[in-house]
């Protein structure tokens, strides 16, 4: 405030730089092109014309690990699959965040068996759960809007 | 349970060459180690539609052996299903295909009747032959869409997805859901689709003939879809049924079969339509008979629309099918009926039996062996992704790489299926 | 003469005595056949020119547990030029000697047998691919055999929320690296 006063109009914008980052970091989120099972129609739905994902700057999914920050984990998580999904967590650069789409991903869902890990947050840590089986694009949209409220939340000290 | 893997791994090293090829068992051989490059594709790969992984060994860029990795969705649903009753089983045959999932309703509930020896009602049976029909055109919409996206024609899955939307709505309105619709039933169907049903499936019948046209208008004569799909993963009839492939990939190479023409099954004899054969056996000419099915299956659904008549959905039978609700309410024997129903379950005799239909994707069957209780002793599925990715090695040898792409997405492979 | 009929006449013109049993049930017909004579009965069905059965539909292990003999593999063969379907059957007493593979009748069979090994543990003789298909190298087992457990866990309701989740194994974010690497760099104020 006081700095914009001193210089007069010359397009300086001053902002809390938590703020600043956190917008950032919001709103060009691209997601891992990474679909399981039946939850990865749903989200090739939310980013089809009717649902149109790239309102939130996510049209762009990057089928490397090392480019995306948020990796949706759309279906089932079998035993032979979790080492995979790990090593592609641990390949993402921070900051990243994880969404698991579905009841498979969230607890295990129908799949109460041998095959099937009960939660990939016995894999990898998760920022959002995300109901249904599978859930609607809305549903999802709206998991994409809760971590996005939760990571303007976030103070600087909680950065990585 | 010992049998359990700790997944959680912080440190995974990079696998050296030898190691790969010694943990990945795919039983390949290796033809030149010294010259070739080994290269695991998948199983987090864009244009493998799902988790399949690939082992290419490629001279150059010509692929000269390939191996398929399954198992990476591997779900236990054959097993898990002898855990539950019938009707509860139900649920699992969804998730399965998971872009048809009213085909494998079919052949599942269809198994089921046939071990109970019942039949259903004609309304019924009109219904369920819409809706499969419906089924075939949005599970080849997202084939279509996913295989142009593969060739880089990203306004073609737009528009796919844009009408696949309209069916995925119809689905919400019969059955509650848009993909996990469970709504076939053992005896007829869940209930009796809402008036608005029959002007939904109207409307879409009149504007999708030009959406077909508009695909059409995109791919057939696209000089770069054409030359990367134009002689690209060939195989001959003879080859085809030797290997097993079915479906739109056999038909494609000039195999004329088709089970609801030939072996008709639940009323698809009193139909008049086309089986689309394409003589090439190439990527382009699945691709064909695939735009010709929707012509194909539009007209089914008309035809089907037209002989539509009003009438019970569900058989009599209070054993199998649950009473109605009006009916709790003043009948004894309607709520010993339902009560039984939701507790045990229906019991179907000791047999085996093996009932096969046409998915989107070749012949889906189920074979179901009762042993008298309540529970199905055996379920298993023939998946036609599964049989159809055998063959995978066979087209897609000495091409390049970028072919391997092509030739996945003819194939129209759902690793759901494949690895159940 | 049905069809069904027709193959098994022509089979016991052929091969005498190898139909243990021919069944109907449902409108399906069955024939079971002894597990060394498999191989023969069907390369006859499939070349002999009145029965054609040329695709080979589906491979299917069943297990009956208590009885003897314990697995039974089913063959669903599939005649395109006589619309009809027929399933071979044999008995497999000992799960490490089970039938001959089919692949040099139909590729495909390879394909279809691993399944069955992978599942239900049933070996075929002369097919060199077996492995482990679906599930990861080093598994235990068979899960569709009767006597392997489903493996399901407890399922969290409220009133065992808190006692199944201590027990989860839950993962952690892993962020002590980047931590570490700056205390080193800026010793905080009380070191």
């Amino acid at each position: 405030m006081g700095i914009e006063q001193k210089l007069g109009n010359l397009g300086v914008v001053t902002y809390r730089l938590e703020d600043v980052v956190n917008w950032g970091r919001t709103n060009a989120m691209w997601p891992l092109l990474f679909g399981l099972a039946c939850c990865a129609i749903e989200m090739m739905s939310s980013q089809a014309a009717n649902y149109d994902a790239s309102r939130f700057g996510m049209e762009l999914n990057r089928p490397s690990p090392r480019q995306s920050d948020l990796m949706i984990v759309a279906g089932r998580v079998s035993r032979k699959m979790a080492p995979v999904i790990r090593r592609l967590y641990d390949q993402m650069p921070y900051p990243k965040w994880v969404i698991a789409m579905g009841d498979c991903a969230s607890c295990g869902g129908v799949f109460n068996n041998y095959a099937i890990v009960q939660g990939v947050d016995e894999i990898v840590p998760v920022d959002v759960y995300v109901a249904g089986c599978p859930p609607r694009p809305e549903a999802l949209i709206n998991g994409i809007m809760t971590l996005h409220e939760s990571i303007r939340g976030e103070k600087l000290d909680k950065w990585n | 349970m010992g049998l359990v893997r700790t997944p959680a791994r912080d440190n995974i090293q990079e696998l050296t060459v030898e190691e790969l090829r010694a943990k990945v068992g795919t039983g390949m051989e290796i033809l030149d180690a010294e010259e070739h490059m080994l290269l695991s594709m998948g199983p987090q790969h864009p244009s493998t539609h799902g988790v399949l992984r690939l082992l290419v060994e490629l001279d150059g860029e010509t692929v000269v052996n390939l191996a398929p990795d399954i198992g990476f969705l591997h779900t236990g649903i054959e097993k898990n299903m002898e855990s539950k009753r019938y009707l509860q089983a139900l649920v699992m045959t969804d998730r399965m295909d998971y872009l048809s999932p009213m085909t494998n309703n079919m052949a599942y509930i269809m198994a089921i009747e046939k071990l109970l020896g019942i039949d259903i009602t004609p309304r019924a049976q009109t219904i369920r032959i819409i809706l499969a029909e419906l089924s075939r055109i949005s599970s080849h919409l997202v084939w279509l869409g996913t295989h142009a996206l593969d060739l880089a024609a990203m306004s073609v899955f737009l528009y796919c997805f844009r009408e696949r939307e309209y069916l995925l709505d119809i689905y919400e309105m019969v059955a509650g859901q848009r993909m996990m619709v469970s709504y076939y039933r053992p005896g007829g169907l869940w209930r009796d689709v809402p008036d608005e049903f029959v002007p939904a499936v109207r409307h879409f019948l009149d504007f999708f003939p030009a959406k077909i046209a508009d695909y059409e208008a995109l791919l057939d004569r696209n000089p770069i879809f054409l030359a990367r799909t134009k002689d690209v993963g060939v195989i001959s009839g003879e080859q085809a049924v030797a290997w097993g492939l079915s479906g739109p990939s056999m038909r494609g190479s000039g195999v004329d079969w088709d089970n609801r023409r030939d072996m008709p099954y639940g009323g698809y004899e009193q139909y008049d339509f086309a089986v689309p054969v394409e003589q090439e056996g190439d990527v382009y000419a699945r691709y064909r008979c695939r735009m010709r099915e929707f012509r194909e299956s539009l007209s089914i659904v008309r035809q089907a629309l037209d002989r539509l008549k009003p009438g019970p959905v569900n058989i009599d039978n209070h054993k199998i099918v649950p009473p109605p609700r009006a009916e709790l309410g003043r009948s004894m024997e309607a709520v010993i009926h339902h009560f039984k129903l939701w507790t045990e379950g229906f019991c179907a005799p000791a047999g085996y039996v093996y009932h096969v239909i046409e998915s989107p994707r070749g012949e889906i069957g189920c074979y179901l062996r009762g042993d008298g209780g309540n529970k199905p002793a055996r379920v298993h599925f023939r998946g036609p992704s599964y049989v159809n990715l055998a063959s995978l090695p066979l087209m897609a040898k000495n091409r390049f790489v970028a072919d391997l792409v092509s030739v996945i997405g003819s194939i129209d492979i759902v690793l759901g299926e494949i690895d159940r | 003469m049905t069809h069904d009929e027709l193959v098994v006449k022509i089979i016991n013109e052929n091969l005498p005595g190898v139909v243990e049993e021919a069944r109907d049930f449902r409108g399906e017909r069955t024939i079971v056949v002894p597990k060394a004579r498999l191989k023969d009965v069907c390369r006859l069905l499939r070349d002999d020119p009145a029965l054609r059965y040329d695709f080979l539909s589906d491979v299917v292990a069943d297990d009956y547990l208590p009885d003897y003999p314990r697995f039974a593999v089913s063959y669903h063969l599939l005649s395109m030029p006589n619309k009809h379907r027929l399933r071979v059957r044999v008995w497999v007493e000992d799960p490490d000697d089970g039938p001959e593979t089919l692949a040099e009748l139909w590729p495909i069979a390879t394909w279809l047998e691993m399944e069955v090994y992978d599942l239900m543990g049933v070996r075929f003789a002369g097919n060199g691919s077996l492995r482990r298909l679906f599930l990861p190298e080093d598994w235990q087992g068979h899960p569709l055999r009767k006597d392997y457990p489903l493996g399901y866990e407890e399922v969290q309701f409220s009133f065992n929320w808190r006692e199944i989740d201590a027990k989860k194994p839950y993962a952690k974010v892993v962020v002590q690296v980047r931590v570490q690497v700056q205390e080193e760099v800026f010793p905080g104020p009380g070191t």
